[in-house]
């Protein structure tokens, strides 16, 4: 009697266990939602699943999110101040107090590698936020309008496509002057175009469908169009490009900082800190190397999470 | 006909797109803070000669005049005189871009030779542990600065194996042994029938085009497998099955031969996108290239080497994307 009322009891928690979490997965992933916000969140939580399910975009996610942490939170982890310089300590190898060894000034390669992340994360994301709106307000603008304002609108966006984007970046630093905001301008000038042609291509597609021609009986007026129907259909594959392009800036911002055109020495940039200390590349080789891999982590985070949102997000591609 | 004539409308947009890019190379060189007149004339220059000097380069006109003097003069190939080295851009920019081009070349053949291959591979065994890792080599290309590989490429193979020689074009000993005929150091080398300088100049050459070739191989395989999994999914790769062809011969007569043309395309963007990591990979590995010679110009505030160099780059990239454009239409009888 005790076996059965245990497997009993044991069988009714699992019930309801299964029961409560079916129900809000049924909620989720229902063929019949009843309200928008159900379905809305019905398609998040099966893109979800599928991307989930991968186990290279997971990894990717990982490492962002530890990046981002690590980034946030750097004033706590860091051993001592990333400035600090201590010369009878200097190009010492990796120990206790010093986790990843200290550069040519005595100071803590650790620390700087962290605060370094602070300059390269706040760099992308700025260039980042100033271009992704202007490329689809460029595109957008310009699938939609068409004749004259689509003609004269690509053409500026392939010219500035004719140039490699490292090469205008440099030349446009050296025109005005090597730093943080002239690097953010420079690439965002040159990172922007691709953008463009993305929300056109998008816009053109989506221009002639049934729905955009019934909100237009409706007596919508192009910017609302525009506005509420056009830009949301663009964002996911525009949010994939991002992602893929993080990674690109990441590395055109690293290879002006090693050239000696992007942020500053004292700045603990990591193209910059590989710049100064390649020259240990042979007895010191962890001073140049700890800022390269931690260049090539963020990098390879963002391409596979890109790679894995593509995957989910637009699946035309794979 | 209807071929040409789509290409025609493609080549029509092209002295547009020109034009912008001389616009923009020139706009930058005038918004520079540094005077360009100190930098010919010096820091201590007397007043009148400083005003003789912006007489003499018209920097007292209109912009727009200028523009159209800098477009005269670069039509008769004068893109100014460099202040570093006092020669004519043009000439300086002659003599540093066959090594340029020499280093592009040789990593897109190593680029090819490998990526193709990796490509079709994870194609076929889609899915397999062989696709996975050919997707993770590929990304890893992708996300690897490149002077850390370089960097990484000098630590192990020179410092540590000794495989390889140093830095720079040939052995300190050899230079300028060979006849300038090209300026490709292993052709000059293979006319010149000095077999020790061709020796050299291949073994200079295969670790920089090797680092370059990197991001190009995994751009390739990665174009590759996915033409390559559309390609299988045809029918006729299905009827050549059929028929009991070997996988092999359905791969490589069958399905590749249909994937060449988009290829090509690729191959055409990949060589434009090389020119951009020599400015890098030349740096590190004293390669003396136009890239070289651009981040020494830009380091010296050098501008009219900057802007020279920087179109002539943006013009190698135009034409290569027009040749890519041209390819794909000259080719593919699908397109029309």
């Amino acid at each position: 009697m005790r076996r059965i009322g245990y497997w009993t009891r044991g069988y009714g928690e699992r019930d309801a266990a299964s029961v409560t979490r079916t129900t809000w997965q049924a909620w989720l992933l229902t063929d019949a939602p009843a309200s928008r916000g159900q379905a809305a969140w019905g398609r998040r939580y099966r893109l979800w699943r599928d991307f989930s399910r991968n186990p290279l975009a997971m990894a990717g996610l990982i490492l962002i999110v530890l990046l981002v942490l690590a980034v946030a939170f750097a004033p706590l982890l860091a051993l001592q101040d990333p400035a600090a310089q201590n010369l009878p300590q200097r190009l010492a190898k990796p120990s206790a107090a010093h986790w990843l060894g200290t550069d040519e000034l005595g100071r803590d390669v650790f620390s700087r590698v962290l605060f370094g992340g602070r300059v390269t994360l706040g760099m992308v994301v700025a260039i980042v936020l100033l271009v992704a709106p202007f490329g689809l307000a460029v595109g957008c603008v310009a699938g939609y309008a068409g004749g004259m304002a689509d003609r004269v609108l690509m053409r500026v966006t392939d010219v500035f496509l004719a140039f490699p984007r490292l090469i205008l970046a440099l030349a446009f630093v050296a025109a005005i002057r090597p730093g943080i905001p002239s690097t953010i301008l420079a690439i965002a000038l040159t990172a922007w175009p691709p953008y463009a042609r993305l929300a056109r291509a998008e816009t053109l597609t989506i221009r002639g469908a049934d729905f955009i021609a019934a909100v237009r009986l409706t007596g919508a007026s192009a910017t609302r169009i525009v506005l509420r129907h056009i830009v949301p259909l663009c964002i996911g594959s525009l949010i994939v490009r991002v992602t893929l392009d993080m990674s690109s800036i990441i590395l055109t911002a690293a290879a002006l900082g090693f050239l000696g055109m992007g942020a500053q020495p004292p700045s603990p940039e990591w193209g910059a800190m590989i710049a100064t200390a390649r020259r240990f590349i042979l007895e010191q080789w962890w001073v140049p190397l700890v800022p390269g891999l931690a260049i090539f982590v963020a990098s390879l985070g963002f391409n596979l999470l890109g790679d894995g949102l593509r995957d989910v997000l637009d699946p035309k591609q794979r | 006909m209807s071929r040409l004539r789509t290409f025609a409308a493609a080549a029509s947009s092209v002295p547009i797109t020109l034009f912008g890019l001389v616009l923009v190379t020139f706009l930058i060189g005038r918004v520079m803070p540094i005077d360009p007149i100190i930098a010919i004339v010096g820091d201590h220059a007397q007043n009148d000669v400083v005003e003789a000097a912006r007489l003499q380069l018209g920097l007292d006109r209109p912009l727009a005049v200028q523009f159209w003097l800098y477009v005269k003069l670069l039509m008769q190939g004068d893109l100014g005189r460099s202040v570093m080295t006092s020669n004519p851009v043009t000439r300086d920019i002659a003599q540093y871009f066959p090594a340029t081009i020499e280093l592009a070349t040789v990593a897109i053949l190593i680029a090819v030779a490998i990526g193709i291959p990796l490509g079709v591979l994870a194609a076929v065994r889609r899915g397999s542990w062989v696709d996975h890792g050919v997707r993770v080599f590929c990304l890893a290309g992708h996300s690897i600065p490149i002077f850390l590989l370089a960097l990484i490429g000098l630590l192990v193979f020179y410092a540590t194996l000794g495989w390889t020689p140093g830095t720079g074009r040939s052995d300190v000993g050899l230079e300028g042994m060979v006849p300038d005929v090209t300026g490709f150091l292993t052709i000059d080398a293979l006319l010149a029938r000095d077999w020790e300088s061709l020796r050299d100049a291949c073994a200079h050459l295969v670790l920089p085009a090797g680092v370059l070739a990197y991001f190009s191989m995994a751009y390739i395989a990665r174009m590759t497998r996915a033409f390559m999994l559309d390609a299988l999914s045809g029918e006729f790769v299905i009827t050549a099955r059929a028929k009991g062809l070997s996988a092999a011969r359905v791969i490589w007569r069958h399905a590749f031969p249909n994937i060449a043309v988009r290829l090509v395309t690729v191959l055409a963007l990949t060589y434009a996108g090389l020119l951009e990591g020599a400015v890098v990979t030349e740096t590190v590995f004293g390669w003396p290239g136009l890239g070289q010679y651009l981040t020494i110009s830009l380091l010296n505030a050098d501008m009219n080497a900057v802007l020279g160099a920087t179109l002539v780059i943006g013009l190698s990239y135009l034409l290569l994307n027009l040749l890519a454009d041209a390819a794909y239409r000259l080719l593919d009888p699908r397109v029309r």
